[in-house]
């Protein structure tokens, strides 16, 4: 059994004027989450990630359908146990979200008072905490004396305080500059790695699913359209809906405008060529056009990576007599995808 | 400069008695303020009690009460602080009326000084397991703790200003003697005094509350 398993999952707000449509933010969601992964919810904004995870934890009550934490369903659950439930449930935010009015310490204390936890073990826990991220000389300052890094780093001890097997990261990136996002994502991993906390990250940030996730759900209109590996869903989306979605964040196929200004430029066809490993190689594609006598030049495209496994999209532009372009795009087709744009 | 000295008594006795009709007023209204200010702030529509009908009911009796000018009110609500006091005139009812009025003023701005809390550090309390009501008294609060003592600094002038027609029932201090023994009897020297100890305790009372809260506030 998953860690969490959400079946059929709606979550409807009633409409904000009187005579309006009631809003459907999670629209028959269905989500198995294994213990261990990082699971990544991707999709642009307005698209229900937010909602989704925080029905999760409870903070918003599901509509309908069952979500199950852990072996317990936790749509029937009191709101006393439910706040049971959230001590075992971390959340990080986009804007941090400390108590202004509390130390560092104080904030990463609150969650084992809220425990009732004795005292002493608080403490002790605690320069624990301080120390795994790194903070234990800053324990005594207020948030709005550390960098967003390090206020980042105060809500993931904050999270862990309860030792909770899932951790929940709402764009906890977003707010970063890039070198700083970096750390964080670290910290993260090691919070997955070392201690087996099951994370799940909503993010529109392509780096953020590709250096930590294993597992990627793509949302719209509070819908899942697509889930699966990282690596499956990014080189090779199946639906136009996610297509669009990894297009802005994976440099691949030409919109219709670069097009058309590329045709501008180039007289040839062109072709684009989509690499995964255990496919063909590119060297092998680049020969077979050698071989052939055909001129190319690659006009357009990159290549990705994630965890360890490589893909991308070319486009080249052909050169040389139709018919033999012809009979190499035929042959190539037997061994990698190849695709005419025209 | 004679009349001042031979005034004395009664000059101390005014003054006693405006410290006496304030800190009890801002006392007993500022925690009815305070109660109806957070049943202001939690029904709101998102909050954590949010309870249309509840919120209805206050916010109208607020708007309704808030704005009217101190001097009718003093008269108006005598009767009932002549049923709860047991008197309608004098320095106890002036305060019981003083303390309903400003409980109506200080619920808006306890009300409002809240409402400046964030919602996402509300929702980091509920994800950690807090209920609503260690929510409140744990973090909402001590958050709003700040632009509450800066709100609380400016409603105690506002009730010294109201407290000043406290002594059209009878109920003594710096306003009721200015009037009696400044206006009437043509003696500006005595009215430039008391409004010198008013400027004086106001001035006092404003370093205090901004000293406080930029301890609080950490600035």
């Amino acid at each position: 059994m998953p860690l969490v398993q959400i079946r059929d999952v709606t979550k409807v707000y009633p409409a904000s004027t009187r005579g309006g449509q009631p809003v459907r933010a999670i629209d028959g969601v269905d989500l198995d989450i294994e213990e261990g992964d990082v699971f990544g919810i991707i999709g642009y904004s307005g698209a229900g990630k937010s909602t989704l995870v925080r029905l999760i934890n409870a903070l918003e009550p599901a509509t309908s359908g069952s979500i199950v934490v852990d072996g317990t369903d936790i749509t029937t659950l009191p709101e006393r146990d439910l706040r049971k439930l959230r001590l075992g449930i971390g959340m990080i935010f986009q804007q941090f979200n400390l108590f202004s009015s509390r130390t560092v310490r104080g904030n990463v204390a609150y969650p084992l008072q809220v425990a009732g936890r004795p005292k002493a073990e608080i403490r002790a826990r605690v320069a624990e905490l301080l120390d795994f991220v790194g903070l234990a000389d800053k324990a005594s300052n207020y948030p709005d004396q550390l960098s967003g890094g390090q206020k980042q780093r105060v809500g993931i001890a904050r999270a862990l305080a309860t030792s909770p097997r899932i951790l929940l990261a709402d764009e906890a990136t977003s707010a970063l500059d890039p070198e700083t996002t970096q750390e964080v994502l670290e910290l993260l991993r090691t919070v997955n790695r070392d201690l087996g906390v099951t994370i799940i990250v909503i993010t529109h940030e392509m780096d953020v699913v590709q250096s930590l996730a294993t597992k990627v759900a793509v949302m719209e209109n509070g819908r899942v359209i697509e889930t699966g590996e990282v690596f499956d869903v990014f080189s090779k989306p199946e639906l136009p809906a996610s297509q669009r979605f990894v297009s802005t964040v994976v440099k691949g196929v030409p919109s219709a405008s670069e097009l058309a200004a590329l045709r501008e430029r180039h007289s040839g066809r062109f072709v684009t060529v989509s690499f995964r490993d255990g496919g063909a190689s590119q060297s092998d594609v680049f020969l077979e056009f050698g071989r052939e006598g055909i001129g190319f030049e690659l006009v357009y495209g990159g290549v990705n990576e994630i965890q360890g496994r490589a893909f991308g999209n070319l486009t080249l532009e052909l050169t040389g007599p139709d018919e033999r372009i012809d009979a190499v795009i035929a042959r190539l087709r037997e061994r990698i995808e190849i695709v005419e744009v025209v | 400069m004679d009349v001042l000295v031979d005034l004395g008594p009664q000059f101390l006795e005014a003054t006693l008695e405006t410290l006496w009709l304030v800190f009890a007023s801002l006392f007993f209204g500022g925690i009815g303020g305070l109660l109806v200010g957070l049943a202001l702030y939690v029904t709101r529509a998102g909050n954590l009690f949010a309870n249309r009908a509840v919120f209805g009911v206050l916010n109208v009796i607020v708007n309704i009460f808030r704005p009217i000018p101190f001097i009718i009110f003093l008269t108006a609500f005598q009767p009932l602080a002549r049923t709860v006091v047991g008197t309608g005139i004098g320095t106890e009812a002036a305060i019981f009326t003083l303390s309903l009025a400003s409980t109506f003023g200080i619920s808006r701005i306890v009300e409002q000084n809240l409402l400046t809390v964030s919602p996402g550090v509300i929702e980091a309390a509920r994800a950690a397991g807090a209920g609503p009501i260690r929510t409140i008294l744990t973090i909402v609060l001590p958050e709003a703790l700040g632009p509450l003592i800066l709100g609380y600094t400016f409603v105690f002038v506002a009730i010294v200003d109201m407290s000043a027609v406290a002594g059209s029932i009878n109920g003594g201090g710096l306003g009721a003697f200015a009037i009696q023994y400044g206006f009437r009897q043509f003696e500006p020297v005595v009215t430039w005094t008391a409004l010198a100890i008013v400027i004086v305790l106001v001035q006092l009372v404003q370093f205090l509350g901004n000293w406080l809260a930029r301890k609080v506030l950490r600035r």
